[in-house]
């Protein structure tokens, strides 16, 4: 195992170096002069000479490039032009609340979607089966910044219902789980329907098999075949999903960020754009491909466990 | 977001046996396909509606009524009034087509590209594979969104770039279900005849794979169509695509969430609008996948 992820981390290799490329021709590909972009653009012109010199532009590109790399591995990312703190340190300060918007929500999606996906499977062709994936369809087909709007509408702003309002919970900020249920519904929703629909085709396709019927045969009880038997073969498809959700989970909370006032990594970035902070968005792209790089060598050493475990029975 | 959230392209195979599916057949098992004739309809009720209803719209979609602001739905305006007093009804009708034009070029150039690479890759293979998956890869680096965020960064907020943005994003999608395709049907002996017999590779590519790698194209066009104008108007929503006065659905959404307590029907009509276009797509999407897929053939 221990080889496998050394192997993996080494293949990944190619791929960090590409997505630092690609940061790196980012500022350069923007219509103008790099430095005066990077320096802003109310920067004097001795602060557009000073920030050529730091950022080293006189200097042919490969060399540009192995300098912003090193800044890169040693974590000097620059500085934010519109309040001049280190971009490392404004990252630092939100990435922990996105990781964990992004963590909560792909819980929430895993579990919503395999209950749900184990449940249509088990009911296929019934009504049961055709309305949760008519649900799941939906789920899908949801702009999640309309969702958490209808959701801040109904639970935060709320309505009165006989006796109570149904205001449980805020429309801004992360920290207190009065805050963190509506974010969470709102980008779990989508990994939700993909996770049911998934595991719905996914049990299908292993419902059919010899050994379950051999299972049903010998006398085993049909919650047994479904949860013990069936259910095990037929996550090993959904947990490659799974990973795949978790990034579109992270380019997802930039949204909800932004619908529920959540101080991340996103926000961070959509500002940035807005003020063409443009430090800021080089690396906070960046920094969003490495998590997700990283999370997919997670998933496939996830996946590669279940199927050990599996070979082993 | 989705792609931004990718819908198809996890459950799209490349298909096992790459034989073209009878005409006949695949009209017989679409129309019996309820999710493909419910979506097909409203797929052909929406360009309809984006095509000619802009002629008979009771409003124009940008006259303002300061006396009629933010006014619920009512007779005189069915789906109420904005900010401005825009009649909402008339504002969705317009943007319909918007929100096409974006769904439909931002897939026909990813699309073009995608599979242009897809094939390359798999039908040379070697060196020119190895590098074009590699830059695929690359792309498919960057989590959801995030791809089209930093390319509308750089290229500036407008719509037209929010397309480039959403089609770049799905180039790699394509180019991955092609290039398996590719293969499996490069593998076929038929193409070892027409090469023997002395086909260019550019005959080879159009006349015998392009056809056959045709199915699995169209299911993902289809549902790219869906997450690509999610993932538009939600760059729209950010305020880094349409621009306000134009009435496209993204921007109408993010305009009404500031009157969120008086008026929530500002906010929330855009986005039903949204949800049932995309529906339509994913449906459509849905039942030509079940009667492309060779595998469910008999």
């Amino acid at each position: 195992m221990f080889q496998f992820i050394v192997r993996r981390l080494i293949q990944t290799i190619p791929v960090l170096i590409g997505v630092t490329i690609l940061t790196f021709s980012m500022v350069r590909l923007i219509p103008g002069d790099p430095a005066q972009i990077m320096a802003g653009e109310s920067a004097s012109q001795e602060q557009i000479e000073l920030t050529r010199e730091r950022l080293g532009l006189n200097d042919p590109l490969p060399v540009q490039y192995f300098d912003y790399v090193s800044g890169v591995v040693t974590g000097d990312l620059g500085n934010s032009i519109r309040n001049g703190r280190p971009v490392a340190d404004e990252i630092k300060v939100r990435i922990g609340t996105t990781v964990s918007l992004a963590f909560y929500s792909t819980l929430l999606s895993v579990f919503l979607g395999i209950i749900f996906g184990v449940f249509a499977a088990v009911r296929r062709g019934k009504l049961s089966d055709t309305l949760v994936m008519i649900a799941a369809l939906f789920g899908l087909s949801m702009p999640n910044f309309w969702l958490g709007l209808i959701l801040i509408q109904y639970f935060a702003i709320g309505r009165d219902v006989l006796f109570f309002n149904t205001g449980w919970f805020l429309a801004s900020g992360w920290g207190t789980w009065q805050q963190m249920v509506l974010p969470v519904i709102t980008l779990g929703t989508a990994g939700a329907a993909i996770i049911a629909r998934m595991t719905r085709s996914s049990m299908l396709e292993v419902i059919d098999q010899d050994y379950i019927r051999t299972a049903r045969a010998k006398g085993v009880k049909e919650r047994i075949v479904v949860y013990r038997h069936a259910l095990k073969n037929a996550l090993i498809p959904v947990v490659t999903v799974v990973g795949l959700q978790f990034g579109a989970l992270l380019g997802g909370a930039v949204i909800t960020e932004n619908v529920f006032a959540i101080n991340g990594l996103g926000r961070l970035m959509v500002g940035a754009i807005n003020s063409r902070d443009f430090p800021i968005v080089q690396s906070g792209v960046l920094v969003f491909a490495f998590l997700f790089v990283f999370v997919n060598i997670m998933v496939d050493v996830i996946y590669r466990l279940l199927n050990k475990r599996i070979d082993l029975n | 977001m989705r792609e931004e959230i990718n819908t198809g392209a996890a459950q799209i195979k490349a298909a096992p046996n790459p034989t073209l599916v009878k005409l006949s057949t695949f009209w017989r098992k679409l129309t019996s396909s309820k999710s493909a004739v419910v979506g097909g309809i409203l797929i052909i009720a929406i360009i309809l509606i984006a095509l000619i209803g802009p002629y008979f719209v009771p409003y124009s979609p940008s006259a303002t009524d300061t006396a009629n602001r933010l006014n619920g739905p009512s007779l005189a305006h069915w789906l109420g009034t904005d900010n401005y007093g825009r009649d909402i009804f008339s504002r969705i009708i317009d943007g319909m087509s918007i929100t096409l034009y974006v769904g439909f070029s931002a897939v026909l150039i990813g699309m073009t590209v995608g599979v242009f690479l897809g094939i390359i890759s798999g039908y040379y293979g070697g060196k020119i594979d190895t590098i074009i998956m590699r830059f695929m890869d690359i792309l498919l680096a960057f989590p959801g969104i995030l791809l089209a965020l930093a390319i509308v960064a750089v290229l500036g907020s407008s719509l037209n770039n929010v397309i480039i943005a959403v089609a770049v994003f799905s180039v790699p999608v394509f180019a991955r279900i092609v290039r398996g395709s590719t293969l499996s049907v490069k593998k076929l002996e038929y193409i070892d005849a027409v090469k023997a017999l002395g086909a260019s590779d550019a005959r080879i590519i159009f006349k015998h794979i392009l056809p056959n790698v045709a199915s699995p194209i169209i299911v993902q066009a289809t549902l790219s169509i869906a997450t690509s104008i999610l993932s538009a108007s939600g760059l729209s929503f950010l305020g880094l695509g349409a621009q306000p006065p134009m009435p496209e659905w993204g921007a109408m959404l993010a305009d009404g969430r500031n009157y969120m307590y008086d008026a929530p029907h500002v906010a929330t009509i855009p986005g039903i609008a949204i949800v049932i276009v995309v529906l339509a797509f994913n449906l459509f999407g849905d039942g030509l996948r079940d009667a492309l897929d060779p595998k469910m053939k008999n």
